[in-house]
């Protein structure tokens, strides 16, 4: 199970209003960086479909979102529970490093 | 058990990589899970690497240099290296995956990474403002005002790049004058939407949860004020990528790797390092990627000579081969 995409009509819905914590990775083509984490996301979510529901947001596509939340460097993931940012994580780092930073969702 | 194993993938370990490789070594590289091909996958155009008249994007260069690597035989690895055991004959690398790999040599070609100012403000505001990466982030400051910090060129490229977007951009520079090639000076000098802050330190950046100013102390007379942005970029240099081997291998005074006369042969026998990692001078593609040419021959006169001293023999000798290459 790779992780999903979310898009400004679906947001609401996908991740606001979710029961459990979703991860939204704010992205873009342009984004080396964003290319090599992308993978890695779909790993972690594979590996805990149970704990965590990530999804993708295209910052080209849902320029809004990227402005509400004031993306300004990418690849960014915020981890939402209950309707509110808990965790920011920027930029791209291995596995073992987001699973760090992602423990208390996953561990 | 390996011949050898490269750590890193920019043009230091990739060359290293297809000399190795056509060499029969089948080296194994160790690519990095996220920061694969290195520094230049950050780059835009690339006009300086020779064979390349029209220019080319560094994604697409480190993409070719791969393909080439692996044309060869060798095999590269999504993952990142977290613990080195050096001491013996036989080297041994542990990933972040869990999985061991050995080999008789080494080539740590791990790079550099951006140099950060040191001032509290950057750390507290770095991704909320504060960028290393200008092709990363130059997308969200579209009409907005920002500066790049540095006189070098990569601070010129990513001021001119930048200006693709923001409707201003400072050039904070510490002298009166720049260390960036001439080309890429008058670029900058002749874009309008740049403009230059001469003799000046960057002492704090501004701001709650977003960048909203600098604070700049003249290195004249050291007055201080303040400037008003939105972001700012940091190119001010590069420190080489070490930490794996802080008390395992020499360093110079300048923090990397030191290495025997011109050759790539770090204080551990079986250990070569490659590009800027062990430079920090030249600093460009193409002077790593013959850094990594040298760690390659050198890795190959190594494996010879361990093969001659009655180690384990692998599949044909290094020097044979050599020897295939230069005739073909």
């Amino acid at each position: 199970m790779t992780a999903k995409a979310t898009t400004s009509a679906t947001f609401e819905q996908d991740v606001l209003q979710a029961e459990g914590p979703v991860l939204v990775d704010f992205w873009a083509e342009w984004c080396g960086p964003c290319r090599m984490v992308s993978p890695v996301l779909d790993q972690i979510q594979s590996e805990h479909p149970e704990k965590i529901t990530i999804l993708k947001l295209n910052v080209d596509e849902n320029p809004d979102l990227a402005m509400k939340y004031q993306i300004t460097s990418i690849p960014a993931m915020k981890v939402f529970n209950k309707g509110q940012v808990e965790t920011t994580i920027i930029g791209a780092k291995p596995k073992f490093a987001l699973e760090q930073d992602l423990a208390a969702y996953i561990g | 058990m390996r011949q050898v194993i490269i750590i890193g993938s920019g043009p230091a370990g990739y060359t290293a990589a297809i000399y190795a490789a056509r060499a029969n070594l089948e080296p194994l590289v160790v690519a990095s899970s996220v920061e694969a091909g290195g520094e230049l996958m950050n780059t835009t155009e690339v006009e300086n690497f020779p064979g390349f008249p029209e220019g080319i994007m560094g994604p697409d260069l480190m993409a070719k240099m791969q393909e080439q690597a692996e044309r060869f035989g060798a095999e590269v690895l999504y993952d990142d290296v977290v613990s080195l055991d050096i001491d013996g004959p036989i080297k041994t690398v542990t990933l972040g995956s869990g999985a061991v790999h050995q080999a008789f040599t080494i080539v740590f070609a791990t790079g550099s990474a951006p140099r950060k100012i040191g001032i509290e403000g950057e750390a507290r505001l770095s991704g909320r403002g504060v960028s290393y990466c200008a092709t990363c982030d130059g997308f969200f400051f579209r009409e907005r005002t920002i500066a790049v910090v540095g006189g070098g060129d990569s601070a010129m490229e990513e001021a001119t790049f930048l200006t693709k977007f923001a409707s201003k951009v400072y050039v904070i520079h510490r002298r009166e004058e720049l260390r960036a090639s001439k080309i890429m000076q008058e670029r900058a000098f002749k874009n309008e939407k740049i403009e230059f802050v001469w003799n000046s330190a960057v002492v704090d950046v501004l701001g709650e949860d977003a960048v909203t100013g600098l604070v700049l102390e003249s290195t004249v007379d050291g007055s201080r004020r303040e400037l008003a942005l939105d972001g700012i970029f940091v190119a001010i240099g590069n420190d080489p990528r070490t930490h794996l081997v802080h008390n395992k291998l020499d360093l110079t005074a300048e923090g990397t790797i030191s290495v025997e006369g011109r050759s790539s042969r770090t204080s551990v026998p079986g250990v070569f390092a490659a590009g800027d990692v062990l430079d920090p001078t030249y600093r460009q593609a193409v002077t790593a990627a013959g850094s990594g040419t040298v760690a390659a021959l050198d890795v190959e006169h190594y494996l010879a000579a361990l093969g001659e001293a009655g180690a384990p023999a692998e599949s044909a000798s290094p020097i044979d081969d050599l020897a295939e290459v230069d005739a073909a």
